[in-house]
């Protein structure tokens, strides 16, 4: 798991579940449809990344698909990362 | 059961009464009723014990199948675990589960034993649960090993809870008050006396947010299946042959009105889906499942929206026949949006968890005005008074207070522990909903907005006060207002405005903590989606925070007479 992947599961694991929830997230592990982050609490993961990653997601890139897994928000990620580069 | 799409309103309304719902449900005033009952063993009666009730899917596929018959004896053996558990009638035993197979058999269960069932969205953190627990103080809990975690931190601070129920405890250590139900491995109950509830014995406690205090508890009656058996068949058009979604959660009202009584007292086949909102995951279920009737919510259709119809098209949705929508308005855009993705307009309906069933509505076979809310159903006396006398106004066009007449079957019957609440929500013989609406000529009615400070996001009320009470726990907080701001998907969001105490800096990390200290102690939905650190808050001479100006701000909108307003 690369670093990126690494650090949105940590924060995945760390805000979106309960201390003692010992449930495992994967890189493929479904987030939004999997009932893990609803898409009220997306808001404050992609603001998190945004933050994090100093990038600017736009509303319509940040779906309920785009943010279902850690595999995919890493792919949102790295994308932005690009275009600010 | 044959469809009455083909009535016309006005054959609706003639000669209406509600003992139509009392005949066709064989209940006759003064005997026993029992929503558990009417729900599972009246289907069974009626020759329908081997059809499908429940056919579930979770986000990983699993499956299962209930029959009618197997909800009677599941139920039944629910209500009698409960009753073994030294639980009985009038008991509030509270529902925080996801949307698993426990959770809508658990509901009728409770029925069964007579308790009072009080569903909680399991999305709640544990400050709202707290408050919601005491308030009723509610004697069992069932919920799941991930939600368990969330008791586990209050349950010190609750004596009144007795008994903590975990359905998928497994090998799991289990800790004080808990106990472990299997459903699976429950030993079936053929036969169990429902509790001989009556009429008016309280039966649902479905807690809802208001502008002031803390979240007032709704109190139903089991009569409230009068209400909510007709308006499911003649709104929602459900029909023998139907397969019905409706994608509420239980742990609102709408997930428990439309989403067990209403379609199980109608013998109809419901689906569910335990999964978050994923467009393509929908479609494909409903095609997988063939759903004909789908209950849904504004928030889901514009989120559908931004998908666009391509992705509709790669799925065969031909078996969908009669689309309804309810939370919030439903704007006409997505009227017109779903007439071409689906061949079909959603009907809007409206309602709240106070009015226990549907209350103003687009019927089947009706036209429908995109934007419009529609027309009372029978049976509900509803108006627009002025703000002012609360008398209806005498002509159409005019924005005023959406009120009805009292008395309807599903109608609350008090705010739990809160009878001074309750009275205020009448006014000159009308309940108030607290929504402001105009009437056109020909009696639809056109949704403007809220009448208070409340705010409807996703069509969920939170109220401010609750917000405002968890940000000051915030060490960094000194003040606070939260407010509704506009959103394209959600309808509105919560702002909030906040001063901070000496010491701390303003920014983004900090905004961001403490949005997710209030999603974990409240719920997303309490969240605030933006949070303005302000150097002062616009408050009356007595030191009133008046949120009305900050509003006002956020949606653009005059702020109105500010002369009482202390100067900073």
């Amino acid at each position: 798991m690369d670093d990126i992947k690494r650090v949105i599961r940590d924060y995945v694991v760390k805000e979106y579940l309960e201390e003692g929830d010992d449930r495992e997230i994967t890189e493929t592990t479904p987030l939004i449809s999997g009932g893990i982050v609803d898409s009220f609490s997306m808001v404050s993961l992609k603001r998190f990344l945004e933050r994090k990653y100093e990038i600017q997601i736009p509303d319509a890139e940040a779906t309920t698909t785009a943010f279902d897994t850690v595999d995919s928000i890493a792919v949102v990620v790295g994308r932005f990362q690009k275009a600010r580069a | 059961m044959t469809s009455t799409a083909a009535m016309s309103y006005e054959e609706r309304v003639a000669g209406f009464d509600w003992s139509i719902a009392e005949r066709e449900l064989g209940y006759r005033p003064g005997e026993p009723i029992n929503i558990g009952w009417y729900c599972t063993d009246r289907i069974c009666e009626q020759g329908l014990a081997a059809k499908p009730a429940l056919l579930w899917e979770s986000h990983l596929g699993e499956e299962r199948t209930y029959t009618y018959d197997d909800l009677r004896i599941l139920s039944n053996a629910i209500a009698d675990y409960l009753r073994r558990l030294g639980l009985g009638p009038g008991d509030r035993v509270c529902l925080f589960m996801d949307r698993i197979p426990e959770l809508y058999i658990g509901f009728l269960g409770v029925l069964k034993m007579g308790g009072i069932v009080q569903p909680l969205f399991s999305a709640f953190g544990d400050e709202s649960l707290f408050t919601r627990l005491n308030d009723a103080k509610t004697a069992a809990i069932i919920t799941q090993k991930k939600h368990v975690l969330k008791v586990r931190k209050i349950r010190d601070t609750l004596p009144a809870l007795r008994h903590i129920i975990v359905v998928d405890a497994g090998p799991s250590p289990l800790q004080a008050r808990e106990v472990a139900l299997d459903l699976e491995s429950l030993p079936r109950v053929e036969r169990f006396d429902a509790y001989p509830s009556t009429a008016e014995t309280p039966s649902v406690l479905h807690y809802t947010s208001g502008t002031t205090g803390q979240p007032k508890g709704a109190q139903h009656v089991h009569y409230s299946l009068i209400a909510q058996y007709l308006t499911a068949k003649w709104v929602l058009d459900l029909q023998a042959d139907d397969v019905y979604w409706c994608n509420a959660d239980p742990g609102w009202v709408t997930g428990t009105s439309y989403g067990i009584i209403g379609p199980w007292a109608n013998g109809v086949t419901q689906v569910v889906l335990d999964a978050g909102f994923q467009a393509e995951k929908w479609y494909r279920f409903i095609e997988k499942r063939r759903v004909t009737v789908w209950y849904s919510a504004p928030t889901a259709i514009r989120l559908l929206m931004r998908e666009g119809t391509e992705l509709v098209r790669r799925f065969d949705l031909s078996s969908l026949r009669h689309l309804c929508s309810v939370g919030e308005p439903l704007n006409a855009e997505a009227v017109i949006w779903s007439r071409e993705a689906f061949g079909l307009p959603f009907h809007d309906t409206f309602w709240q968890t106070e009015t226990g069933c549907i209350v103003i509505t687009n019927f089947a076979g009706m036209p429908v005005k995109p934007g419009s809310m529609g027309r009372p159903f029978p049976g509900i006396t509803a108006t627009v008074v002025d703000p002012r006398t609360f008398e209806p106004y005498p002509e159409p066009g005019r924005v005023g207070l959406i009120a009805l007449r009292p008395g309807w079957p599903s109608m609350m019957r008090s705010y739990w522990n809160n009878p001074t609440a309750y009275q205020g929500k009448f006014r000159n013989g009308w309940y108030l909903c607290g929504d402001r609406s105009s009437i056109d000529p020909e009696g639809y009615f056109w949704f403007v907005g809220r009448d208070d400070d409340v705010i409807n996001t996703g069509g969920h009320l939170v109220g401010p006060f609750e917000i405002e009470s968890a940000l000051l726990e915030h060490p960094a907080v000194a003040e606070s207002a939260a407010v509704s701001k506009p959103d394209p998907i959600n309808m509105e969001v919560v702002k909030a405005f906040v001063t901070l105490k000496p010491g701390f800096a303003a920014g983004p990390d900090l905004e961001l903590e403490i949005m997710n200290t209030i999603r974990r102690k409240l719920s997303p939905l309490a969240m605030p989606q933006e949070i303005e650190f302000v150097a002062s808050l616009p408050k009356t001479r007595s030191g009133k925070i008046v949120r009305r100006v900050l509003r006002a701000q956020e949606w653009g909108e005059p702020v109105g007479d500010i002369s009482t307003l202390m100067e900073e």
